[in-house]
């Protein structure tokens, strides 16, 4: 290994790269304007079309009822309602969203009610269907604000206090901070889209840098040179990994400045319980912007320095063995299934961090990461996929560098 | 001076099996001399060239250039050699004047010393008006003559060119021959692989034909002529191959022609 070679190699690779449009735009383009895409476009559809569905008068059809008038009076009051006259193939109605939610009353429900018995009513909604949905819990809190009224009369008609039927209040208290809070609920989203960043960031560089370079036979050109070849792998592998890194290290920084934003921007109006401004939401109640832990993301950037290194230096042995791009490409383009498949993994509730998943690559990370942006450190778990992430980060290179030396992958026919 | 002895190279083929590209080869270069190796397509020519740049590592043999040992000081050997193929390429990312920065940086060359004989080459090759551009924009003119810059940077004792003139256009295809000339006026060693019949008349100091991976013939045109009774150089191409029937068996064999 000679330090100057090295450096010659990877300077000149990096200005080579950063003269190449499609490194440029997989390294410094997308991960810049990924997270500002996500916050702030789906962010904004989705909060106007939660708040839309929220603040929709609710159609509702009231079948039955001829005998209760004084319920048909009180859902006829409410705001929040809009009755609509019974027909035959309600069912069909609401499948079609002409009506959110229908009412069956039983009959002589009023007189039931007062006569202390248990009538049914029925309601009938779309499940799954967000308009549907909030049309159902507008219609029932209407009836069980109406239950409380009707336990209430019969208790005073016996002469009951309330308390009989109200032995104990609960009071919950969260205990989570803020931070711990927005862990749990971007915790795995970030390290998603961190592993997939740091594939993608690395991906062309490690194309362009080898098949591509045997494809404009550039390479042979290189090899003549007097620099002994694991030189030229480790200086074109520090151009991938640089490449990696950098696209890490700017969606970060676009996930801070877009959360800093999105807290001003969406912070007064989200009160929806759609993904991203919950987030938001939380961190507005948290008070300060960084609601993961700081401390966190240095972690995670640790921790993502070795799966980086894994990453470039496999990507780079693969694409090595290609005679060219698009053959390259074919190779590589499944390996981000691969890739994305344990991050996903990583993403699903209850899946905890355990000694064996440890040593499983990407998901250990996305595991581990989850946990440390909710400020909690399990060390002996983090050394492990500290160290057997850079055992496989070894293996990677040491493979790269084999492929390099091998005269039937350089000069492949 | 390049001395090959009894070189051999072999590649594993899914379909043919083991192919023996060089087949025994040795031979001498001497500095101040060009030596053409002529051959058919596939016959070996360019194998054994990366053979002696190091770029591939013998079965068997040995062969030596400028003093040292392919196989043992294959670092010393490519510092000492400067290698032009028609499969060597530019980068089209970067302008000549990067090109040839880089290649003598790889070198080892110092910043003031890659300076000085970067603007002696682009004096000598005309290269001022465009050192600074990318070369993806270059004519083929002007690639080689990047590439010429490139392999000269180093200033080595020995040159390989690998069929150098390969779909170039006249004038250009003699500018080169005009600087393989050069090279040896100036006492370098210079080994030109062709199939052209007619270069190898124009500029080769010793022929050796090359058919099937094995040395068929070597000499001077004039003991080449003597020893075929031809006075043309295809004739003698050919019967040194064997006759017509040997170079279209060889040619069927490995898969050239159906």
């Amino acid at each position: 290994m000679n330090w100057q070679n090295i450096l010659t190699v990877y300077l000149k690779e990096l200005k080579d790269s950063l003269r190449d449009r499609r490194t440029l735009i997989s390294m410094i383009v997308v991960p810049t304007l990924i997270m500002p895409i996500i916050m702030f476009g789906v962010g904004t559809v989705m909060t106007k079309v939660v708040r839309q569905a929220r603040s929709e008068i609710v159609s509702v059809m009231l079948l039955g009822g001829a005998d209760s008038p004084g319920v048909v009076a009180a859902l006829k009051a409410d705001k929040k309602f809009r009755l609509v006259p019974a027909v035959a193939d309600y069912q069909q109605l609401i499948s079609d969203k002409k009506v959110r939610v229908a009412v069956e009353l039983p009959a002589g429900f009023e007189a039931s009610l007062k006569g202390g018995g248990v009538p049914t009513v029925s309601l009938y909604y779309y499940e799954g269907e967000l308009k549907s949905g909030f049309g159902l819990k507008a219609v029932q809190d209407f009836f069980t604000s109406l239950k409380e009224k009707t336990i209430e009369t019969r208790l005073a008609e016996r002469g009951l206090s309330a308390a009989v039927i109200k032995p104990f209040v609960i009071r919950k208290q969260n205990v989570a901070p803020p931070e711990k809070v927005g862990g749990n609920a971007i915790g795995g989203f970030v390290p998603y889209l961190i592993i997939i960043l740091c594939f993608t960031g690395a991906m062309y560089p490690a194309m362009d840098l080898t098949a591509g370079e045997k494809e404009r036979g550039t390479m042979e050109t290189l090899l003549c040179s007097p620099v002994h070849r694991i030189n030229i792998v480790v200086g074109k592998f520090l151009m991938v990994l640089t490449a990696s890194l950098t696209t890490v290290l700017l969606s970060i920084v676009s996930m801070g400045v877009s959360a800093a934003l999105g807290v001003m921007y969406f912070g007064g109006k989200a009160t929806s319980q759609s993904a991203t401004s919950a987030l938001v939401g939380q961190a507005a109640e948290g008070g300060s912007i960084p609601l993961i832990d700081p401390v966190g993301l240095i972690g995670v950037a640790a921790l993502v320095l070795p799966v980086a290194v894994f990453f470039a230096a496999l990507l780079l042995a693969i694409s090595l063995f290609a005679k060219s791009y698009k053959e390259a490409q074919s190779y590589i383009s499944p390996l981000i299934v691969v890739v994305i498949m344990p991050a996903v993994i990583g993403l699903l509730p209850g899946v905890e961090l355990n000694a064996k998943l440890a040593l499983v690559p990407i998901l250990n990370l996305s595991l581990v990461c989850k946990e440390m942006l909710s400020g909690v450190w399990h060390w002996d778990y983090i050394a492990l996929i500290f160290g057997s992430s850079c055992v496989y980060a070894a293996i990677a290179l040491g493979f790269a560098v084999k492929m390099f030396n091998r005269e039937d992958v350089m000069f492949r026919a | 001076m390049i001395e090959a002895r009894n070189l051999t190279k072999t590649f594993k083929d899914k379909k043919r099996g083991i192919i023996t590209a060089v087949n025994d080869i040795s031979f001498t270069c001497r500095p101040g001399q060009i030596y053409g190796l002529l051959g058919a397509n596939g016959a070996g020519k360019t194998t054994t060239l990366r053979l002696l740049a190091t770029l591939l590592q013998p079965a068997s043999g040995s062969a030596r250039l400028a003093g040292f040992d392919a196989a043992t000081e294959a670092n010393q050997v490519r510092a000492h050699v400067g290698f032009l193929a028609a499969s060597t390429a530019l980068y089209g990312r970067l302008t000549a004047r990067e090109t040839i920065t880089y290649f003598g940086r790889l070198n080892g060359l110092a910043a003031a010393t890659i300076k000085e004989r970067l603007k002696g080459l682009a004096d000598e090759l005309d290269m001022r008006d465009f050192l600074d551009r990318r070369c993806d924009k270059f004519s083929t003119g002007m690639k080689q003559k990047t590439s010429i810059a490139r392999t000269l940077i180093h200033d080595p004792a020995v040159m390989i060119f690998d069929e150098p003139t390969l779909g170039l256009d006249v004038m250009t295809a003699r500018s080169i021959v005009k600087f393989v000339r050069d090279c040896r006026n100036r006492g370098k060693t210079v080994i030109y692989s062709t199939h052209v019949m007619s270069e190898v008349e124009k500029i080769c100091d010793v022929i050796g034909i090359i058919h099937d991976g094995r040395l068929v013939a070597e000499g001077t045109l004039a003991e080449l002529r003597q020893r075929y009774e031809e006075t043309d150089m295809e004739e003698i191409f050919v019967k040194a191959v064997g006759g017509e029937a040997a170079l279209v068996a060889a040619l069927k064999n490995q898969g050239t022609i159906p």
